[in-house]
């Protein structure tokens, strides 16, 4: 495994944008060497940000770790990502497991099970799992055979993890012109979701035309929530806005309500003052338009 | 000149100005506090992390929208604000400040800091 690993380090070092890092995280992660492994993941995941391999193997990482909810959070983009990606539906049900949300964790199983029906480490796992309801089980099991997370007792998931609630209708992305009506640049460019990253509206197109949408919405997950508590923590009062600049475009993030972000992104010849002054009117309109929802 | 004395100095750079209440280098990886001047009761090591965070998911989420990584960030609270830049090594460079600070002269103060952080 040594060998291996000296290999695929030196696959890697000579092409750093490849692939490799994928095989070369697993095996320093099964041989234990989690902080190296940590390392090859994160910079993988940096150079392929839409590869739900790499975000699979960062959640394994994480999980070894014991960084729970961030691996909730990277095997959720995985699925994100790749709906059907079977390694990131049996995390998710092991995290689930592991806080006592049986029914959750079986249903990610039955997913799982559905995609990869031959995969027999996923139907012990449901066996395990269902032995669970009968009886408790003494100590919760990994999901996969590949991924030997210390069964310890479970520390539970912030409130703030974006679990999904299995009773909630699935929300709908609507036309952005129904809740941006009249408004400049509503075509493209402005973006209302929930908190758990779900699209409410508005869409994303990246300078090449390809749809970001949901990429970037998931990305913001939870921004709402530690923009929160940094200006509770700083005594910054209720926080009204995040603007940023980058290198080809200026975004501005804004919560029309507490359970809502809205985020506005133009190009650098919109200053971000006037980003400002049209993110506010966006945002009005987003509030009515959620206010008449409810 | 040892390396907390130069990260001092950038710091000043930022403090002096009128209504800053503190600034801080954060180490963007893993959010732990490189160098800090608060004003007391703002606790470092927390905002530190929140900050990375926060910067983290930035990051990502305006790369995967094509227009590049944060040069520059803020975020306004009705009492106050968080002020960020990002230095070449992957630090932060951080400001907190009053709601009615000139967010300009900060700006170019914390990327002055940022350079010379390196």
């Amino acid at each position: 495994m040594a060998d291996d690993i000296k290999t695929l380090s030196t696959q890697l070092a000579q092409d750093p944008h490849s692939l490799v890092f994928l095989r070369l995280g697993e095996l320093l992660r099964r041989k234990g060497q989690l902080d190296a492994a940590h390392r090859v993941a994160r910079t993988g995941l940096e150079r392929h940000p839409h590869n739900s391999d790499a975000h699979d193997l960062y959640a394994r990482i994480l999980a070894d770790k014991h960084d729970y909810e961030r691996a909730f959070d990277e095997w959720d983009m995985a699925l994100r990502i790749a709906p059907n990606h079977t390694g990131a539906l049996k995390g998710l049900a092991f995290l689930y497991f592991k806080v006592g949300d049986i029914t959750q964790a079986e249903a990610h199983l039955e997913e799982a099970r559905g995609v990869a029906p031959d995969d027999e480490s996923i139907a012990q796992a449901i066996a395990l799992v269902r032995g669970a309801v009968r009886a408790p089980a003494p100590a919760p099991a990994p999901a996969d055979a590949a991924q030997p997370v210390a069964p310890t007792p479970a520390p539970p998931l912030r409130a703030s993890t974006p679990a999904p609630e299995p009773m909630a209708e699935p929300t709908v992305p609507l036309e952005e012109a129904r809740v941006f009506a009249g408004l400049e640049g509503a075509q493209e460019g402005l973006l209302l979701l929930d908190l758990a990253g779900r699209v409410l509206g508005g869409a994303l197109k990246d300078p090449h035309g390809q749809d970001v949408t949901e990429a970037v919405a998931a990305y913001l997950a939870g921004v709402s929530q530690e923009a929160a508590r940094t200006a509770k923590l700083l005594g910054l009062g209720s926080w009204s806005g995040l603007s940023a600049e980058g290198p080809t475009g200026h975004v501005y993030l804004t919560p029309p309500r507490a359970d809502a972000l809205l985020l506005v992104v133009r190009d650098r010849a919109v200053p971000l003052g006037r980003l400002a002054i049209l993110a506010q009117r966006a945002s009005h309109m987003a509030r009515r338009w959620l206010e008449q929802q409810a | 000149m040892t390396a907390t004395t130069g990260y001092g100095r950038a710091l000043d750079l930022i403090t002096r100005v009128r209504g800053v209440r503190g600034a801080m280098l954060v180490a963007g990886d893993d959010g732990l506090v490189v160098a800090e001047q608060l004003m007391e009761g703002i606790r470092g090591s927390a905002v530190a992390a929140l900050a990375a965070s926060l910067a983290n998911r930035l990051r990502r989420a305006m790369d995967v929208a094509g227009v590049g990584g944060p040069m520059f960030w803020h975020l306004q609270g009705d009492q106050g604000a968080l002020l960020v830049v990002p230095a070449a090594s992957a630090m932060l460079v951080v400001a907190v400040t009053d709601a009615d600070v000139n967010v300009g002269l900060v700006r170019l103060e914390l990327l002055r800091a940022a350079e010379a952080v390196g």
